[in-house]
């Protein structure tokens, strides 16, 4: 802890959980999309689906679709800006199954039809965790640098991705596996300490049993 | 440098052991421990009093309502007042008063600010030091400054007990930044170490057992004048500090009585907005006009 945890961050109010947590999920979508959105489908559970209108939580998930950082003062204005920019938004509430009160699925379609999906919960002080990719189970905080790399279930697979780490020097501070059925599809999320450049994210991408690699920085 | 955030006491003791002010130990701690210059350190916290400061134009504005439309515009009303000489305590109350609610009404309408310790207490930190500035013609250094010694307070507050209203109630909020204000405005006002003490103790005793009962779950009714009064309580104990005048009840043992009184809190009070204020008839009522149910 820091002088600057107890008088910061700089953030847009009302609420760290509400608006600058859904920023961020907002912004980690963006950057798995890896270019601009033209549609946006947000679905959102427990206490953003009772509150979001009251906290703005929804101006806060798209602001961070647009590329919005947490401090930034458009944030307010950020449904009129996505109107001007023909970001298509959707947003919808309802229960979802084993989720964190402060919880929200938001799908991005890019113009060339490509999308993503993702699953994230603001879990306090507008820090954030990530639980699921396309529908598969990982786990992300947004506060290092991160590999989501989509496989085939193979011998070998992982102890390839990791090689090519340990070459760059990049540090591994939290790994999670999950697939689909044995030999199935399979998603590793890697989070490093240091900073994962295109060079290394290409190299993993041309790998045998590798589907996508895809480079998360820090958000 | 040996100093950690784990005692009120021991920070004081070590200011009045190397004859200095809190402020400037707190600095040059922090600077060690991020392993940067102590310029860079101060430049940043000189930002987020820049940030500060510029809440309060947009924030006392007459038309500012928030996104639920509940609040907004008390804080113009409140500068209205002072700024024609009519209210009832004077430029540095009445001061302290609009400019908390100004950026706490900012906040609320979904404006820039800086967490001080929280979104939901953000403008009594503010209110202390820029009125303490504005009324006693302090350098922008001397203010940046008390910041580090608001910080330092907060710190072993988080450290001994907490500054979330969901774990502690609205004493964990309001109160702790009630405190820290307190320390900061006894250390501008040229105070010693021990008045910081009985200021921070002061501050905390009077908002003990304030509960965190927002209506519809919203960080507006009740928080934005219990920022109002944050400031206040913290202008209180650093006056009665500055006349001389000791807490019985040491502040890190004050700290320790807040750590106990919100663990036995019961959970409506604590954020959930089911119990206090939010379960009012009113409070219902506001809650479905802004949800629709």
């Amino acid at each position: 802890m820091n002088v600057f945890d107890i008088l910061g961050p700089v953030m847009i109010g009302p609420s760290s959980s509400h608006t600058a947590g859904a920023a961020r999920i907002g912004l980690v979508t963006r950057a798995l999309l890896g270019k601009t959105p033209v549609k946006a489908h947000i679905f959102l559970h427990g206490s953003f689906a009772k509150t979001y209108k009251g906290h703005g939580t929804d101006k806060a998930l798209v602001a961070g679709i647009l590329g919005m950082q947490t401090d930034d003062e458009r944030i307010r204005f950020s449904l009129d800006v996505a109107k001007r920019e023909g970001l298509e938004i959707q947003i919808e509430t309802g229960e979802l199954e084993d989720a964190h009160p402060n919880t929200a699925e938001i799908t991005l379609t890019a113009e060339d039809g490509e999308k993503v999906s993702l699953r994230g919960s603001s879990i306090g002080g507008g820090n954030i965790l990530i639980t699921r990719v396309n529908g598969m189970e990982v786990s992300l905080t947004g506060q290092n640098p991160a590999l989501i790399v989509l496989h085939k279930d193979a011998p070998g697979t992982i102890a390839a991705v990791t090689e090519i780490m340990a070459e760059y020097g990049a540090n591994i501070c939290s790994f999670h596996l999950a697939r689909e059925a044995k030999g199935g599809l399979a998603v590793m999320t890697i989070e490093s300490d240091s900073c994962l450049g295109p060079d290394l994210n290409e190299k993993i991408n041309q790998l045998e049993n590798i589907y996508s690699s895809t480079l998360l920085e820090r958000v | 440098m040996e100093l950690n955030y784990h005692s009120i006491e021991a920070l004081l003791n070590a200011a009045k052991e190397n004859n200095c002010r809190l402020s400037q130990l707190v600095l040059t701690q922090q600077a060690e421990q991020m392993e940067l210059p102590e310029q860079e350190i101060y430049e940043k916290m000189r930002q987020n009093y820049q940030v500060m400061a510029s809440c309060i134009q947009p924030g006392s504005a007459p038309d500012l309502k928030s996104t639920s439309g509940l609040t907004g515009g008390d804080a113009y009303r409140m500068r209205t007042a002072v700024e024609q000489g009519k209210n009832l305590t004077g430029p540095l109350l009445g001061g302290a008063l609009y400019r908390a609610l100004a950026v706490s009404e900012l906040n609320a309408s979904m404006g820039r600010i800086v967490a001080a310790p929280t979104a939901g207490s953000c403008g009594i930190v503010p209110a202390a030091v820029l009125t303490m500035q504005e009324q006693y013609k302090l350098t922008e250094r001397e203010c940046v400054m008390s910041l580090f010694t608001a910080s330092a307070v907060g710190m072993v507050i988080a450290n001994n007990a907490s500054l979330a209203g969901a774990q502690g109630g609205c004493q964990a909020e309001c109160g702790s930044a009630s405190a820290m204000a307190a320390a900061a405005i006894v250390e501008l006002a040229g105070g010693a170490p021990d008045m910081i003490g009985s200021a921070i103790a002061t501050a905390l005793k009077n908002i003990l057992g304030l509960v965190c009962d927002p209506v519809a779950g919203l960080v507006e009714i009740p928080c934005i004048k219990r920022n109002a009064s944050g400031v206040a309580g913290a202008f209180v104990a650093a006056e009665l500090a500055l006349a001389g005048i000791r807490s019985a009840i040491p502040a890190d043992e004050v700290i320790w009585s807040m750590k106990k009184v919100g663990d036995v809190m019961p959970a409506a009070l604590k954020e959930t907005a089911e119990g206090g204020l939010a379960a009012t008839p009113t409070g219902k009522m506001l809650h479905g006009q802004v949800f629709g149910e």
